[in-house]
């Protein structure tokens, strides 16, 4: 992952600001814009957000850290989410878990070493009678097996 | 040349099992047979085991095929004749959709339009009775509409199932200028999808739920908190709302009837306590998700201390036709102190998983057996969890219990949002009561020690016990913990993460 330059974090942050600061309660949606600009919140843009929001760094780190979906470190290339709740569970969820982890070389969280996927621990993606279930960024895959699933790791591996 | 009207539905659980490929492949097919295709993208009917699914029109109604393999290029060019007409002699032919048993079965009210109409057209929308509910409302009294919520007897969908008139009375009696309506959609409970089903398919009916909420509270700005892993719910919703401002449904002055209100989707961030409305209120907010003591209640102080609606989106779409069709329509189906439908999402190791909506008072065993048709496996069902993942694992001895509030509770169980999941013999049930606890573990806000402290020790006996250390006496611990997390919580997340443990512990014995 290339380092994002920090006058391209500064702009894009004021940027963002100039146009949500004044939305009631918008710390939310001033974070997933910058997530959906770099993938994850950079540190350099939390001090902007509490200076122009008035509210100090350790509110806004705090805020961040509470959110299972805000990050504050480079994903890789795709996101693959893992639905781990009951109803794929109850269609053999606990199997494709596994073959992730070990197919990846990843833990929860983790990122694979050539960067081309992080694997994310879900709890529902609302699919649940087509389980087990994944996603991949925005993608919902239902009805996988371990044998969809490489197919799908080498396809949007080699994209 | 044959001319034919399809309709393959967009719904992220048609397309996560291939819709998307169904639909290139028959506009592909189109090309090669004497066939002039109109394709139409609808919401689902909710029957995901016969997904993906194609109908066409014909004049005696729509009928369908599925499921079809959506890369099965013969199966999909074999759906018409060499002349072009349909293929009724197709093995995957299912004849009229309306005579389907699955939806006959159902009785559709709050559900009626999905699969049926085009979500992104307002027109489509109106020529099925849409609006109609708030045309009427907005020729009432705020107290009149409230009425007829309360008469119908309508009970909140999201969970605690609170009488939805009582809250919006709550609500209208303040005197701030200031007041929201907040759609609670952020639907973290596994197993259910009944508000992403309707928000993908028919968005402009929980606008004008919302809507007809608002009027009756005097409230001018809503907010839909929408959780983040709805990408598709999310686009849907937000273009809808453009439509319905630009159609005059929404904005300054909806309808020209003097009344303003405003609707905003706010992408939720993946934390399953803010479905809590006091947790999500705060999130709303720009805070972290903590949740608030109670009282003061949302309806009096609640978004930014200003009078607050939070109802869950089942709740909010039902509301336009109960003004619509009048109370007593709502209100005769159902039993007992649970009066309509129930939106019952089934899923899970099931044959014919999918969205019912039936009236209350359908047993578990009708449900699972005969609506479900057993297992997907084929093997006997061990359990069942209703009410998402805070709810009791029902063993097979409860199943006559029927679907609704009082009776579930009575058994210790929990209707909750209408989700139920299934199990066939395999499932190692000790592992599922670990499971609770290290979600509780996990989502747990921290606001008191019971829950935050008490998931992560929850767990750690759990894995104690299943590995045969002082089983007995760390049953007994573990029984003691329950009681304490029930007791001692702030919020249903701790206070009922035990619930599917201690089922297990009644009624699966040989497993923890
Ligand atoms: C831990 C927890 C999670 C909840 N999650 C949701 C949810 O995802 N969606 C929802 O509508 N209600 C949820 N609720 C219930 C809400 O607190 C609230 O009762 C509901 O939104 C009120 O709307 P209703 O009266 O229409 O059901 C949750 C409650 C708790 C304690
Ligand atoms: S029970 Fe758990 S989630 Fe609920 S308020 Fe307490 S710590 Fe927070
Ligand atoms: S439980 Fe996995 S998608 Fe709902």
């Amino acid at each position: 992952m290339k380092k994002i330059p920090t006058a391209s974090i500064e702009e894009t942050t004021g940027r963002i600001l100039d146009e949500l600061a004044d939305l009631p309660g918008g710390l939310l949606p001033i974070l997933h814009r910058l997530q959906e600009e770099f993938a994850y919140i950079p540190a350099e843009a939390v001090a902007i957000i509490a200076h122009r929001l008035q509210l100090s760094r350790a509110e806004v780190h705090g805020v961040i850290s509470f959110y299972h979906f805000f990050r504050t470190t480079p994903p890789g290339r795709r996101t693959l989410y893992v639905c781990r709740a009951e109803a794929c569970q109850a269609m053999g969820g606990k199997r494709i878990e596994e073959h992730l982890r070990a197919t990846l070389d990843v833990d929860w969280h983790g990122t694979t070493a050539d960067q081309s996927f992080t694997l994310e621990p879900v709890y529902c993606l609302g699919n649940c009678a087509c389980a087990p279930s994944v996603m991949l960024d925005e993608q919902v895959i239902g009805r996988v097996s371990t044998a969809r699933i490489d197919a799908l790791i080498k396809l949007a591996g080699s994209e | 040349m044959q001319e034919h009207h399809a309709y393959i539905s967009l719904d992220t659980s048609s397309r996560s099992v291939g819709a998307d490929a169904l639909a290139a492949q028959l506009q592909a097919t189109a090309v090669q047979k004497p066939v002039t295709l109109t394709l139409t993208r609808t919401g689902t009917r909710g029957l995901f085991w016969l997904e993906p699914l194609v109908e066409f029109a014909t004049p005696e109604g729509r009928v369908a095929f599925g499921p079809l393999d959506p890369l099965g290029t013969d199966e999909i060019v074999q759906l018409f004749t060499d002349a072009g007409e349909l293929n009724v002699s197709h093995a995957r032919y299912l004849g009229p959709v309306d005579e389907l048993e699955a939806l006959q079965r159902q009785t559709r009210i709050t559900y009626s339009r999905v699969g049926i109409i085009d979500p992104f057209s307002l027109d489509d929308y109106v020529a099925h009775d849409g609006f109609a509910g708030l045309r009427a409302a907005l020729t009432m009294q705020g107290n009149d509409i409230i009425d007829a919520i309360a008469d119908s007897g309508l009970r909140g969908r999201g969970g605690a199932a609170f009488p939805t008139g009582i809250k919006m009375r709550t609500v209208a009696a303040q005197a701030d200028k200031q007041k929201y309506i907040v759609c609670n959609a952020d639907e973290g409970d596994s197993g259910t999808f009944a508000d992403r089903v309707i928000m993908e398919g028919d968005p402009f009916l929980l606008i004008e739920g919302m809507t007809i909420a608002a009027v009756a509270c005097g409230a001018s700005q809503g907010y839909i908190y929408l959780r983040s892993e709805y990408p598709q719910a999310i686009d849907i919703m937000n273009r809808a709302i453009e439509m319905a401002i630009a159609q005059g449904y929404l904005g300054q002055n909806v309808l020209d009837s003097g009344h303003a209100f405003d609707i905003e989707v706010r992408k939720a961030a993946g934390a399953y306590i803010c479905g809590e409305e006091t947790s999500l209120l705060e999130s709303l907010e720009g805070k972290r998700g903590m949740v608030r003591y109670k009282p003061p209640l949302p309806a009096i102080e609640g978004l930014f201390g200003k009078p607050t609606l939070v109802n869950n989106v089942v709740s909010l779409v039902t509301i336009p036709d109960i003004i619509r069709l009048g109370a007593t329509q709502y209100q005769q189906h159902g039993v007992e102190r649970s009066r309509g439908t129930l939106s019952i999402q089934l899923a899970g190791n099931v044959k014919r998983g999918g969205l019912y909506e039936i009236p209350f008072g359908l047993t578990v065993r009708e449900l699972v057996e005969d609506i479900g048709g057993g297992t997907a496996t084929g093997k006997p069902v061990k359990a069942v969890q209703a009410g998402g993942p805070l709810g009791a694992f029902l063993h097979p001895s409860q199943f006559d219990t029927p679907i609704d509030y009082e009776a579930f509770a009575a058994i210790g169980a929990m209707v909750g949002h209408g989700g139920f999941v299934v199990f066939d013999e395999t499932a190692d049930m000790g592992e599922m009561a670990r499971f609770s606890m290290e979600f509780c573990a996990i989502e747990s806000c921290g606001k008191c020690t019971p829950c935050r402290i008490g998931a992560v020790r929850g767990t750690e006996v759990i894995d104690k016990i299943r590995n045969g250390e002082n089983a007995d006496a760390n049953r007994i611990l573990l029984r003691d913990l329950c009681t304490t997390m029930v007791d001692g919580s702030l919020c249903a997340l701790g206070g009922m993460a035990p619930f599917p443990v201690l089922s297990v512990l009644d009624h699966f014995e040989d497993e923890l």
